[in-house]
């Protein structure tokens, strides 16, 4: 049902709160009203009515799977941790929101940071660590600033410390500060990081639920997957698991961005289409323009196209459909994106972001985004794609960590949906969406031009010649393509081709 | 500050919640105020919505118009930031987009007061879980 109030277009009722259950309702420097809404219940009664395994098991039977793009189980993930003994065990949120155009995270925690906290000591518990430290990037500082408001209150209310509900069970919770990196979002290398060291992955196994923070068992999940916790106990897995689909349960919250007209957080069952998405909550594309395609999982993911909108959205699915689920960003393209320029920009980033442990990811990376570089400044050739796809293969295949195995993820679905693309900036050197500057010409339509000179003038390399009165000539040769002459004329004698 | 120990604990400062906030608000009872949230999530207050929070206070007083402005996280309308949702007594919340001073002003004088409709609603768009 759509509905038309003030303007905005939304469709009812396609989406569930459950992550995002507190955020934009409670204050969240205020633990009362997290209180108020039943906060601290589910770690009330984890410690004083169930065991450890109970709460393991409680988790398991909800299906939740890690929300920070993996999707491996989460009530596993803490088993595993639960059984390696240890004198010191550790709880680790990761908060390294790093996808471009991903805002979740940080949302979670600037709106309703006492559920990680409840969520990270309920963890605590079930594995038998009494320390959480929450990895946050210090680009985050109002998430950074509300976390520690929350953490001093409920040490004052006695919901974090020692003897937490008169139990022997203590827990307490640390920040520590990322710089930014993003590949330490990558779970050993948030952990090195912490330890003080340089952010670089180093290979698994050993687990960090094996050998984590400071060499202890450390289990590490990501702020949703927490933000899920607290209810799930409280409303029981039962009733968890009746949301989603077979194989992933409950909800997402996705972070949608790009040409769409409602920008925004979303939390959807899985299961919900791309076009529910898109269009019925995301009111469409900006500008009724076509819709081309949607980036998911950020530089690990794919661009899906108009055949992927009626997939349901789930772990499996997306990856079938050769993207992923990631943290839940959510980048809607439209007809004036140049794909090959999209896979450039991810690429980019990847080049940027390579932490340069292993060659395949250093070295493959940054030869992957000369060759993109190429195709779009039109001096690609024909066997450059299937040389992309090679490199991009052997990059998947041989990096070191999720980081490179999965960068060249943009530019293999790239290929595969949008193969004539590539081919018209090789072999017609065309970018039929126009944003590759390069392979432009600005040209002067003669029987517009009335020789007014106002181009030629405001050319800043002098490519524009022509006597007064009379019709003007581009020199292709030293124009720059800036687009000052375009935007200069009156007559609309100048074009782009 | 007594630390919470039991599950009935939980539910005592719960109580506690609703007289403090009569309290903070110097009102005698809470449930006849205008309660105002204002999405202050980096993105609400990218887009200004500390300055519509000062604005709203600072007008409401003056106004002489009992009311609780509380800040919350980002409601997740990032395309129409700042967003405010106003409760009028015994009604539903209703949650504004695109609110600048001139329309925080607008949302007092129209919505609040005479109780006209504006331009500018969201409607709710999700379900949420019964707590």
């Amino acid at each position: 049902m759509i509905t038309n109030l003030g303007g905005f277009k939304m469709s009812q009722h396609k989406q569930i709160r459950i992550a995002l259950n507190n955020c934009g309702v409670i204050d969240p420097e205020n633990i009362k009203e997290y209180i108020a809404r039943d906060g601290y219940v589910a770690l009330g009664k984890c410690l004083t009515e169930m065991k450890p395994q109970d709460v393991i098991n409680e988790i398991k039977e909800s299906g939740l799977r890690g929300r920070g793009g993996g999707g491996f189980p989460t009530g596993l993930k803490w088993e595993i941790a639960s059984k390696n003994h240890a004198d010191q065990k550790y709880v680790v949120c990761n908060a390294d929101e790093g996808d471009p155009g991903a805002f979740m995270d940080r949302s979670i925690l600037e709106g309703d940071p006492h559920a990680v906290l409840e969520a990270m000591a309920i963890c605590g518990y079930s594995m038998g660590a009494t320390k959480g430290l929450v990895y946050i990037r210090a680009e985050y500082p109002l998430a950074i600033k509300r976390l520690k408001v929350a953490i001093e209150q409920a040490r004052e209310y006695g919901l974090l410390g020692k003897k937490l509900f008169e139990t022997d069970f203590d827990f307490d919770i640390e920040l520590r500060y990322g710089a930014g990196a993003f590949v330490c979002g990558e779970e050993t290398s948030l952990i090195h990081s912490m330890e003080g060291l340089r952010g670089e992955p180093t290979i698994k196994p050993p687990y960090p639920a094996e050998k984590g923070y400071l060499g202890k068992p450390t289990n590490v999940n990501n702020v949703e997957t927490y933000a899920n916790i607290p209810i799930i106990l409280r409303k029981g897995a039962s009733w968890f698991n009746k949301i989603g689909t077979e194989k992933s349960k409950g909800t997402k919250v996705f972070a949608l961005a790009g040409k769409v007209k409602n920008v925004g957080l979303v939390e959807v069952p899985m299961g919900t289409t791309l076009r529910e998405v898109i269009y019925e909550i995301g009111g469409g594309i900006e500008n009724d323009k076509k819709f081309k395609a949607v980036q998911t999982g950020g530089p690990s993911g794919g661009c899906l196209t108009e055949k992927h909108l009626d997939t349901p959205i789930d772990f499996d699915n997306l990856l079938a459909a050769g993207s992923m689920m990631g943290s839940g960003g959510m980048i809607v393209m439209d007809e004036d994106n140049c794909m090959v320029s999209v896979a450039k920009f991810y690429l980019d980033f990847t080049v940027e972001e390579s932490c340069g442990k292993c060659s395949p990811c250093r070295i493959g990376n940054k030869r992957l985004y000369e060759l993109l570089d190429r195709i779009t400044q039109g001096k690609g050739e024909l066997s450059d794609l299937q040389r992309l796809r090679n490199m991009s293969l052997v990059i998947k295949d041989t990096s070191l960590c999720g980081l490179g195995q999965t960068s060249p993820n943009p530019v293999l679905s790239t290929l595969d949906n949008f193969y004539d693309e590539y081919l018209a900036h090789v072999t017609d050197k065309k970018c039929p969406s126009g944003e590759c500057k390069d392979l432009m010409t600005y040209f002067v339509i003669e029987e517009n031009c009335v020789g007014c000179t106002a181009c030629a003038r405001v050319c800043p390399v002098g490519a524009i010649t022509g006597e007064k009165k009379e019709v003007h000539y581009i020199n292709p040769e030293i124009c720059i393509k800036c687009g000052a002459c375009e935007e200069r004329c009156k007559f609309d004698a100048i074009i782009v081709k | 500050m007594t630390k919470i120990k039991t599950l009935a604990d939980l539910e005592r400062i719960k109580n506690e919640l609703r007289s403090e906030l009569d309290l903070e608000s110097g009102l005698l009872n809470s449930e006849n105020a205008v309660k105002i949230k204002v999405g202050m999530g980096t993105s609400g207050i990218a887009s200004g919505a500390k300055d519509v929070m000062d604005f709203l206070i600072e007008a409401l007083e003056k106004r002489n118009i009992e009311a609780i402005v509380s800040q919350t996280g980002d409601m997740g309308y990032s395309y129409a930031e700042p967003t405010i949702e106003v409760q009028k007594p015994g009604k539903d919340p209703v949650v504004f987009g695109d609110v600048d001073i001139k329309k925080a002003d607008l949302i007092i004088e129209k919505y609040i007061k005479l109780g006209e409709e504006l331009q500018g609603v969201i409607p709710v768009n999700y379900q949420t879980i019964d707590n």
